[in-house]
Order: structure tokens, then C-alpha cells, then sequence
């Protein structure tokens, strides 16, 4: 009935990572009485803290996590080389989910989701890791698994965007497909890869640092810059966030949505390579239910699932995040069992935050700030 | 014969935040009697409505149920006491059954299993007494027509032995046949003491099922209890109008606009929505559709827009056609549009005020695909200081704004690109007599700019103060185009209600 708002508890509300300058704002301004309570935003009550506040807590976690690997395992910490290979091994261990996360991220925010990421990782990797694929060298297997990623992708997008299928069913039945077309190219065998620079690309380092986390940088860099600072990243929010009001202000919805199904293809086709080079082989069962580990870690970071909202940095935090606690297990010789049932605790207890806490600190912060300034 | 009153309330009060929705209601209504309440949109029927259904509790005043002050503290409680509620949207259960319908949430039970024989029985029971045995119990809800969904929902108010049926525009969603049929079923139901609160915009059928009247405007009673059948229309017409707020509208410019025009709408129909509809709108020309909801002007404006595909008919824009069902063609051949909700078809609520303002216009700032944020921020402070936007930080979240700044935003998006039309729907939907005056000046000003204006409203006053021509629709159809100054308020509202339901209305 009523559109007006109550802004007395000036919550600063959510938002995506903005530069951090005061507004070009009079202070004499006329406000109305209740909106005055709002008046100016500092960066950290503004737009972009919310976001920043998220990816801090996460940052708490990890450091908590840290601080137990160094308790249980304090002899693996006692030389600080050790303690940056272990540094290394998670970082390694995230690089794969970690490139199929930033997929995933666009996908998620722009109001969709990717159940097949798994399925066509394994297909890429299966594909470029064919003979025929193989005499073509690196060049060309690298190549056909972006290429299969990508096409895989609009199939997605196009089920999903012109066909009108739910995300959830079109990437579910791409799941079981992209799997069955990958064992029926590999014939159910696994297939090695005799590419010297493919396999390089796992066990190379570059100033101490494998190849496979320069991969990572650079393609959460590239998703980083793709989500802020491109008219890409813009539309993404824009159609996740009130797909309606982006169709109504001239933005095509639809060839979006096909382009974000793709580019988490691509995402795919990349950590195809990256996982191939780990394995030195590829088979149809690899990157089994890597769709639920960068969803995980998508929503740790603070994607929303309902679309709108997400941020590269907390999904790259979230997966790190994982990582450690992988790490922290396997460290400790504790069954993976152990660790999928901590994995699942953590997701819950990560939303329920985020749910609760982040709402009410959100106002004690903005109230305390109010009663200093007025 | 004076039957009881079963339903009096005096003086009720409710307001929400900025909103006097009901300014003391006054009602009485009578066993067995069908009881009209007429008012315009936003007179306060639905929230009247509302507190009845137990759904909002007053603020001030009485609700007298059969001789007993009451308040409901929830739709259950309404629901025990004998009061139910049809809604417009009639809110079934499409995947269940008919008889599970007419019994949800109080299915006859033992030992914690559902008698479903029983219940057939007693739906069937039901459905005889409203005089349609022949819809079976065991349909899927979902297959039956919408006739004989409101049929399920009044089953569903009698297995409650409701006394007092409450039925918002039941009317409205049924064909000419069909509505015969519903008085059918209303008459029977008084027949048997019930008391229905019969609420319809087509004055024929107030005169035709009911017996008394209330009127609201602006939240108050203005008449109560005059005869549904021997009032003069002129007489209920006029107590829905002339408002107590007057709102000012910009004066218009002196020689009427002569520009060039902009748009030219032939034929345009789109099956069930309206119906062969030609119009244009000159450069610097407010062009004002009036109608109720329901006339199809929504519809209309977004098929227009290329958001909806029209069915038949075209839309050209400076002499070239635009192609159909496309926003983007329409946005880059200077067309912009405020949809009628702000917050579910314009804003991105989680997003600050600047990128909302440059949603259409963020690529034209942008070089070789990367967004220039700082330039956003410029242009949409440029906008928000034309626009007096409050609180003027364009990097505030959009959802601290109040509704009229809200609409600002939306109706800024447009100012920023070059466009040449602007599409407007219920601009004034839930914004403050303030900001409405604000409002209809940049409105009027864009036009003073040569930018075309085609502005829908339920608010007479409102399309009759701004337009410089008026279209009337009714039913999909327009039935009178006139300058604003050639028309008066009851006039339109006579056009706009004459409610015959036979001229050819759209299915």
C-alpha cells in the first residue's frame, strides 16, 4: 500500500565494489527530516562497504582456520619455507574450482545457476585429451577444450534464455549429458596426456609459484575487472538483480543470459586444462561435483542465489576458504568424510550470518555512526 | 422488511507510513442484503477491504460484527467469525482439487487422516445450494475455467458458513454470461440471509444486484446507504469526485503544441487486451489516456513500447515503423518508458540511485566496453539537481528514497539519453502530494522541450489536469478522444463506467 520508506535506521544497503571518494555532495543541503538520517556515507558505511565488511569476516575465518593448522600441526609451522609451501598447496588446490568459481560467480549473479560445470570440465578434458586432439600439440588441445567449454555453454544459454527452461533443469540434464558424451568419447577409459607443456603447466613453478595459480590469478583478475568495470559486469548485475526493469530500460536479457552460460562454459574449458595438467590424464568421472564446491563457495562469499548480487573477491575468498580447510584435514590425516560434514556445517553457518549478523551489525554500525555525527 | 445489521463500522481509521488509507469509514450492512461500495482507485476499498478480512487492524474506530465490537487479529479470525473474502486474484490452490479447495486448511478430519468422502459430499452439498452441481469435486482446480474458479471460491466461503461475503470486482475477470450467472449465485446467497459486499466499477451492475450504497473517497465515507437502483448516476458520480486535496498542475502553454509528430499508433490490438487503437502524440504534446484498471491502457502503453508483441496493427516513431516486440529498437528510436511499478519493473533496489539513473544510458558512457563510473555519477547528479532528487547523494542506495524520488529516478533514466517520447505509467502511484506537484512540472517542462508525453492514470483529475488531449478507454477500446479542456472529470468517469459489458469487450 504504502511506498514510503523508514530510513531512520540508515542501514547503508548492499552493494558492489565502489571507488572510494566522498560525494560531490553540498552540505547545506536540503534534506527532509527523515531522510536526514542517511545524509553522507563514508566508504565504509557506503555503498561499497557492505561488500568489504563480507569479504573481512571471510578473511577472519581464514586466519581462525590458519590459526588451527598452526595448533594441530605446529611442527609443519616451524619453518617459515614450510609454511609457504603448505601456502602454495592450498593456493594449488583452489586454482581449478577456483576458475570454474568465476564462471559460476557471473552465472549466479546475473540470476541463473550452472549445475553442469563438472560435467563439462570432464567433457572438455576428455575432448582435448583425444589422439586425434593430441597431434594437434598444446596449442590445439587447449584450444578445443575452451572451444568445447564455450559451445557447451550456449547450448546452456540457449535452452535456458530462448528456450525458457529453468536454470536449474537445463544445467541438471546438461550434468547427465555433457557425462555421457564424455565417457562415450573416452570409451569409459582414462586418457593420457602425453603433452609435455599441458603437463608442465601443473608441476612448473615461476618464481617458486606453480603455473597453476598464475591461471587463477589471471582469470580472477580478468573476472574482477569483467564484473566492475565493463558494461558486461554492469548488465550482469542489472539482469540478475530486476531482470524486468533491465528489459524495460533496452537491455537484451536474453542474449545476456546466453553470454553468461558461456563465459562459464569458457571458465570450464580453462579448469579442463588445469585439471588434465594435474592429472597428466583425463576420464569422464573427473571434476565430479565441482558444480557443488563453487557453488559453495560462491554463496560463502556472498553471492546471492536469487541473482543481484556477488563479488569476485568473496567467491575467490570462499574457495580459498575450502581450500584450507581441505588443507587442514588432509594435514591433520582426517578422512575426507570428516571434512565433507565440516564443509556442509560451515555453508549453513556462512548464510545464517550473513542472514542475521551482517543485518544487525549493518544498523549498530550505522545508528553508532549517527549518534557521533548528529 | 428491515433485517438485522449484521456489520457496522464508525469512524475507522488506518494509516501507513505517510498514507491516510482510511479516514474514518462509516458502513453498515444488512442480512441478506447486497451492499455496493464505490469509490475511484486509491478511494480505500481494498484496504477497507483488508481490515475487514482481518488482514490490517484499524487504528482508531469500531468494527461491530453481529451486535459484538471485534478485531481480527488474523484472515483466520475473520474467516471463524463468519466473514470471508474473494479476492480479485482468487487465491486457490491450482494443483488441488475443487473439493480440497472449498476445504483447506479445515478439512473434516479423523484420527488426523482427511475424510475425503465426506468432504466430496459436503462440497457437492455446497455446490447444489449455489445451483452448480455439475462441477465435480475431484477436478484439478487448475483445468476449470475462471467462472467456475469464483464458483470454488464462494464453495470455500460457505464451507466456513461465512454470513457476510466480501467480493472484490468478481465481475472482472468473467465474460457477459458469466456475470448473469454470478448474480445468480449472489441472489441466492442473500436469499438465504447472507450479506455480500459487492465492490465493481461498472455502475450497471450495482444497479442491477445491489441494493445500498457506499461511497469512499480518499479514505471517507462520502454517502452511505443510498439506493443501488434509484440514485441518479450524476449523484454517485459526483460524490467520488471533487477532492479535497487539489493538486496544481503547471499552467499549459498558451498556443497548443504544433510540432511534428512523433508517434502514430493504427490498429494497434492485442487479442483479450485491447482492440484496434490509433492515436499519435506530436513533439511538446501530453497525450493522456484515462481508464480504469483493466482497460487494457497498460497494456497498450507497454505493446507501444515493444515489451509486450502486438497481435495486429503499428507503431511508427518519426515516420519509420518500429519493430514489433522490441524494447531495444524502440529505446534506440528515442521511445522511454516508467512502468507502472517502480519497484518490480524499474528499479534495481540494490543498487545506488546514480546506477539506476544511467540503467539505459551506462554504454554510451563507456569506451571500448568499460563502464566510466565517474561520469555516471556527474550526469546523474546533473539529473538529480534538475530533478530536486532528495537526499541528492547520488551514491545512496535507491531504496532509502521515498516513492516520489523513486519515480524520479525512473522518470530521470529518460532525461539522460536522447529521448524524443516518453511512455508514462501511474507516474503518481504511491507518491506524496508534494512530489506530485514536483512531478507534473518536469513533465511539463520536458514537454516545453519538445519531448512527446503519452501519461496513463486512473486519476482523472490527474490525466484532465496534465494532458493537453485526452483518450478515453474503456474495455480495451478507446471511446472518445477530446482536448483535456473539452472534458470534465464526470464526464470521463461516466465514459470510463458506463459499463455495458456488450460492446464487444475483449474476451
Amino acid at each position: 500500500m504504502s511506498d514510503v520508506k523508514d530510513t531512520s535506521t540508515a542501514a547503508p544497503a548492499r552493494g558492489t565494489d565502489l571507488p572510494a571518494q566522498s560525494p560531490p555532495v553540498d552540505p547545506a543541503e536540503t534534506v527532509l527530516a527523515s531522510e536526514k538520517a542517511g545524509g553522507r556515507l563514508s566508504w565504509w558505511h557506503g555503498e561499497g562497504g557492505e561488500g568489504a565488511r563480507r569479504n573481512l569476516a571471510l578473511i577472519g575465518v581464514l586466519v581462525v582456520l590458519v590459526i588451527i593448522g598452526a595448533a594441530t600441526r605446529s611442527d609443519l609451522y616451524s619453518r617459515p619455507d614450510w609454511v609457504w609451501d603448505n601456502v602454495l598447496s592450498i593456493l594449488k588446490l583452489a586454482s581449478v574450482v577456483g576458475v570454474v568459481t568465476v564462471g559460476m560467480t557471473f552465472v549466479m549473479i546475473g540470476g541463473g545457476i550452472d549445475l553442469s560445470v563438472g560435467a563439462i570440465v570432464a567433457l572438455a578434458g576428455v575432448w582435448c585429451t583425444t589422439v586425434a586432439t593430441q597431434s594437434y600439440g598444446a596449442g590445439g588441445m587447449i584450444f578445443s577444450a575452451l572451444t568445447v567449454g564455450m559451445a557447451v555453454g550456449l547450448v546452456n544459454g540457449l535452452l535456458i534464455s530462448y528456450g525458457r527452461l529453468v536454470p536449474f533443469i537445463a544445467t541438471l540434464a546438461m550434468l547427465v549429458a555433457a557425462r555421457g558424451l564424455a565417457a562415450e568419447i573416452s570409451d569409459k577409459q582414462t586418457q593420457v596426456s602425453d603433452n609435455g607443456f599441458i603437463n608442465g603447466l601443473a608441476s612448473n613453478n615461476v618464481l617458486g609459484i606453480p603455473l597453476l595459480v598464475y591461471i587463477l590469478a589471471a582469470v580472477v583478475a580478468a573476472g574482477w575487472v569483467l564484473l566492475n568495470r565493463t558494461t558486461f559486469g554492469r548488465r550482469t548485475v542489472a539482469v540478475g538483480g530486476n531482470p524486468e526493469a533491465a528489459r524495460l530500460a533496452g537491455i537484451d536479457v536474453k542474449r545476456h543470459t546466453l553470454l553468461l552460460y558461456a563465459l562459464s562454459g569458457l571458465c570450464c574449458g580453462i579448469a579442463a586444462v588445469m585439471l588434465t595438467a594435474q592429472a597428466n590424464s583425463a576420464q569422464a568421472a573427473m571434476a565430479n561435483l565441482y558444480e557443488l564446491d563453487a557453488i559453495a563457495a560462491a554463496i560463502i562469499g556472498g553471492t546471492l542465489l536469487s541473482g543481484g548480487r556477488g563479488t569476485i573477491t568473496g567467491s575467490l575468498l570462499g574457495v580459498i576458504i575450502f581450500a584450507t580447510i581441505t588443507n587442514l584435514f588432509a594435514i591433520n590425516g582426517l578422512t575426507t568424510e570428516a571434512q565433507n560434514m565440516v564443509k556442509g556445517g560451515i555453508i549453513v553457518a556462512a548464510v545464517l550470518i550473513q542472514q542475521v549478523q551482517f543485518r544487525s551489525l549493518t544498523q549498530f554500525l550505522g545508528r553508532n555512526r549517527l549518534t557521533r555525527t548528529t | 422488511m428491515t433485517a438485522e445489521t449484521v456489520l457496522r463500522l464508525t469512524d475507522v481509521v488506518k494509516t501507513f507510513p505517510g498514507v491516510r488509507a482510511l479516514d474514518g469509514v462509516q458502513l453498515a450492512v444488512r442480512a441478506g442484503e447486497v451492499h455496493c461500495l464505490l469509490g475511484q482507485n486509491g478511494a480505500g476499498k481494498s484496504t477497507l477491504i483488508k481490515v475487514l478480512a482481518g488482514v490490517h487492524r484499524p487504528d482508531s474506530g469500531t468494527v461491530e460484527w453481529r451486535g459484538e465490537p471485534v478485531t481480527f487479529a488474523n484472515p483466520q479470525a475473520a474467516m471463524r467469525a463468519g466473514i470471508a473474502t474473494i479476492y480479485q486474484e482468487l487465491d486457490l490452490v491450482e494443483d488441488l482439487s475443487v473439493a480440497e479447495n472449498a476445504f483447506l486448511g479445515h478439512e473434516p478430519r479423523r484420527f488426523g487422516f482427511v475424510q475425503r468422502g465426506h468432504m466430496a459430499r459436503r462440497t457437492r452439498q455446497i455446490f447444489g445450494r449455489l445451483g452448480h452441481a455439475e462441477i465435480p469435486p475431484n477436478r484439478m482446480v487448475r483445468s476449470l475455467p475462471a467462472a467456475a474458479k469464483q464458483v470454488v471460491s464462494m464453495a470455500r466461503a460457505l464451507s466456513h458458513e461465512a454470513r457476510l461475503i466480501i467480493m472484490d470486482e468478481p465481475s472482472a475477470v468473467l465474460a457477459h454470461d458469466e456475470v448473469g450467472n454470478l448474480f445468480r449465485i449472489i441472489r441466492e446467497l442473500t436469499a438465504q440471509g447472507i450479506a455480500v459486499i459487492y465492490i465493481s466499477h461498472r455502475l450497471e451492475e450495482i444497479r442491477e444486484i445491489g441494493d445500498r450504497v457506499t461511497v469512499l473517497k480518499d479514505g471517507r465515507t462520502t454517502a452511505a446507504n443510498l439506493s443501488a437502483r434509484e440514485t441518479p448516476t450524476r449523484d454517485l458520480v459526483s460524490r467520488m469526485t471533487g477532492r479535497s486535496i487539489e493538486y496544481v498542475f503547471p499552467d499549459r502553454p498558451v498556443e497548443a503544441a504544433a510540432g511534428a509528430e512523433l508517434l502514430r499508433v493504427d490498429g494497434l490490438t492485442r487479442a483479450g487486451e485491447f482492440a484496434d487503437v490509433s492515436l499519435s502524440v506530436r513533439e511538446g504534446e501530453i497525450v493522456g489516456i484515462a481508464g480504469l484498471v483493466g482497460s487494457g491502457r497498460s497494456e497498450l502503453l507497454e505493446t507501444i513500447y515493444g515489451a509486450r508483441r502486438a497481435d495486429g496493427g503499428t507503431v511508427t516513431m518519426g515516420g519509420k515503423a518500429l519493430r514489433p516486440g522490441s524494447v531495444g529498437a524502440a529505446v534506440r528510436a528515442g521511445l522511454g518508458m516508467a512502468p507502472e511499478e517502480r519497484k518490480s519493473q524499474a528499479l534495481l533496489l540494490g543498487e545506488p540511485i546514480y546506477r539506476n539513473v544511467t540503467l539505459a544510458t551506462f554504454g554510451r558512457y563507456a569506451r571500448g566496453g568499460f563502464t566510466d563510473t565517474g561520469k555516471e555519477q556527474v550526469e546523474a547528479d546533473r539529473i538529480a539537481d534538475s530533478l530536486d532528487l532528495r537526499p541528492r547523494d547520488v551514491r545512496r542506495s535507491v531504496r532509502t528514497l521515498s516513492g516520489g524520488n523513486q519515480q524520479k529516478v525512473v522518470v530521470g533514466r529518460w532525461l539522460l539519453g536522447d529521448t524524443k517520447l516518453l511512455l508514462l505509467d501511474e507516474p503518481t502511484r504511491g507518491v506524496d502530494v508534494g512530489a506530485r506537484t514536483e512531478l507534473y512540472q518536469v513533465i511539463r517542462a520536458l514537454a516545453a522541450q519538445g519531448v512527446g508525453v503519452l501519461l496513463v492514470s486512473s486519476e482523472v483529475p490527474e490525466v484532465l489536469g496534465l494532458a493537453d488531449r485526452v483518450l478515453v478507454m474503456r474495455e480495451g477500446r478507446v471511446v472518445r478522444t477530446a482536448p483535456a479542456t473539452e472534458l470534465d472529470e464526470n464526464t470521463v468517469l461516466d465514459l470510463v463506467m458506463a459499463g455495458s459489458l456488450m460492446e464487444g469487450a475483449p474476451a
